[in-house]
């Protein structure tokens, strides 16, 4: 096995494009956000040998080849591409992928890219027709069963079990709007009170209006390099932010928390509890949403009280508070109390999601994970104008796509 | 308008109760390591360490006890048929203990959220989902042991 220190690559550019609903075609996001990276890194188009795009699943074709629809668009030079798809997590597996070939001294420098354009309202399956052997449409057919549906149900088992109140949850999106104001990316930049949070309309029992995240456009991109590369080249920001540790587990079996799009959890009858599976940590034991993070520390070879700020996938308010101990920020049942205490807000111990999060930004599903590394990259140089954490030395981003993909990088100074 | 045919909103899923036997889901269970799923595993068992190809299919227990629940206050997008106008439901995960597993599901009309609390038991029952053509399309739901709102199929 190489050494930990081999497999740092190098964030010499991150760029993004604003959040909005433009309903323009996905690709003018991504390139904007694209040509925002490279010059950030004082790098050109040609200086690219590997393009690494995030798929969207609602832009037809073009979507499901992102690498290559990003390459024609910048204008083909013979650059190789990947083109992923996993759900939320398709961000983070395409920083994966770009990093593999780096780390395997396969190319020095790679474009990692992920653009969406979204249609209104709920997300609905994609595609047509009937397909009664794909669970994502049938659990919108035999249920109604939206993604806040799913958002609901987590959360109203945190309030069954840890005492969380509504108004723990207002709080959450009280203090991501605020994170959010000098946010020039974040598509949302306006000020709510939690009695403005509490009079908004209830979607899912106990979720408001306010507290489920949008879906937005959007678009975000990164440049990654060999750490030699690197160092041989001047002209990048400083100080250098590298990326340490890239995990994309999957569950461990039994997988006992219901996950979308699914009608029941894997059953324990046989196995007894959850094993602790390939993801590295015996840890896996508590559940696949703590192995995420887990997995990223273990390969980091740090831990959680390392950590000066996570921006993490706040699909609802109450899901932040899952995270905070999903992440290792706290223990099981006291992500209430690290939020009353101000421990995760800008100028607390632990800032979380100082880029106003989901809140701020509504979901851009195939840009959401690359731009939580973006945001990471600007607080570690301490260019997060407006929403600083200050003496950021580590951050951590956790994400969970659909369908069992879990996602978290590691990010220092 | 009610149909008068009544038909499941999908095939093999669930009994329907005909000639007074009980409703219940139709669930796999593999024949070599026990582990169950819902809907039925046909070709593998999702256990990591068995690699068995024979199922067979079983009732899963018609109680269970609520792990959580939550409602649909804005109606659901297609392929869900609402009907019109919308009327708001909920929805229940429900632990099954034998199985040692949770099932989604809609609970019947009739109940709120504060009707419902995590840890209430409750029995599945097999209700419209919709109608169309004359035809009433039927799904399992959960309904609270000990209240009066029932499904009616």
């Amino acid at each position: 096995m190489p050494d930990d220190r081999d497999k740092k690559v190098a964030v010499l550019g991150a760029g993004m494009h604003e959040w909005g609903k433009w309903g323009r075609p996905f690709v003018e996001y991504g390139l904007a956000a694209a040509r925002d990276a490279m010059a950030d890194a004082g790098l050109g188009w040609r200086d690219m040998q590997f393009v690494s795009g995030a798929d969207t699943i609602r832009n037809g074709y073009p979507g499901f080849v992102s690498g290559a629809t990003f390459a024609q668009a910048l204008g083909w030079t013979g650059a190789r591409v990947s083109s992923v798809y996993a759900a939320c997590a398709s961000g983070a597996v395409a920083i994966a992928n770009a990093r593999a070939q780096i780390l395997a001294g396969l190319c020095d420098v790679a474009l990692v890219v992920g653009a969406d354009t979204t249609p209104k309202g709920f997300f609905a399956p994609v595609g047509g027709g009937d397909r009664k052997n794909d669970p994502d449409w049938l659990r919108f057919h035999l249920m109604g069963a939206t993604n806040p549906t799913y958002f609901g149900l987590y959360a109203r088992r945190r309030m069954d079990r840890f005492g969380a109140t509504e108004e723990d949850f207002a709080q959450v999106k009280v203090k991501n709007a605020r994170h959010g104001l000098a946010n020039p990316y974040a598509r949302y930049r306006k000020e709510v009170t939690v009695d403005e949070v509490l009079a908004s309309p209830m979607v899912a029992d106990p979720l408001r209006l306010l507290e489920i995240c949008a879906t937005s456009d959007g678009g975000a991109a990164l440049v990654l390099t060999s750490m030699e590369f690197a160092r041989r080249h001047a002209g990048g920001a400083e100080p250098l932010v590298t990326i340490d540790a890239v995990s994309t587990v999957t569950p461990a079996f039994p997988n006992t928390v219901i996950e979308m799009p699914n009608f029941s959890t894997d059953s324990a009858a046989a196995t007894g509890g959850p094993d602790a599976g390939n993801s590295g940590a015996a840890v896996a034991a508590a559940g696949f949403r703590p192995s995420i993070a887990t997995a990223a520390y273990a390969e980091a070879g740090i831990g959680p009280e390392d950590v000066s700020l996570a921006e993490v996938y706040d699909l609802s308010s109450a899901l932040e508070l899952d995270w905070y101990e999903d992440i290792g920020l706290c223990g099981e049942g006291e992500a209430e109390k690290l939020l009353r205490d101000g421990a995760t807000s800008l100028g607390g111990r632990v800032p979380v999601n100082p880029s106003g999060g989901l809140s701020c930004f509504g979901e851009a599903i195939p840009a959401q994970a690359i731009a939580q590394v973006c945001e990471c990259v600007w607080q570690l140089r301490g260019t997060a104008t407006g929403h600083q954490v200050e003496g950021a030395r580590v951050a951590v981003t956790a994400n969970q796509g659909l369908f069992g993909h879990g996602s978290s990088v590691l990010l220092s100074r | 308008m009610a149909g008068t045919t009544q038909v499941p909103a999908i095939d093999g899923w669930f009994t329907t109760g005909d000639a007074g036997a009980a409703p219940a889901l139709l669930g796999s269970r593999c024949t070599e390591c026990g582990t169950y799923a819902f809907p039925a595993e046909q070709s593998f068992c999702r256990n990591p360490d068995c690699s068995s190809t024979t199922f067979e299919t079983v009732e899963l227990s018609r109680r269970g006890r609520i792990w959580s629940y939550t409602d649909a206050r804005y109606q659901p997008p297609p392929p869900y048929v609402a009907a019109d106008p919308y009327v708001p439901f909920c929805l229940a995960a429900v632990e099954l203990a034998a199985e040692k597993l949770v099932v989604m599901g809609q609970v019947v009309p009739g109940v709120t959220v504060d009707d419902l609390t995590v840890g209430d038991e409750v029995e599945l029952v097999v209700d419209t989902l919709y109608s169309e053509d004359g035809t009433d399309y039927l799904v399992w739901k959960w309904r609270p042991i000990g209240t009066t709102a029932i499904g009616e199929a």
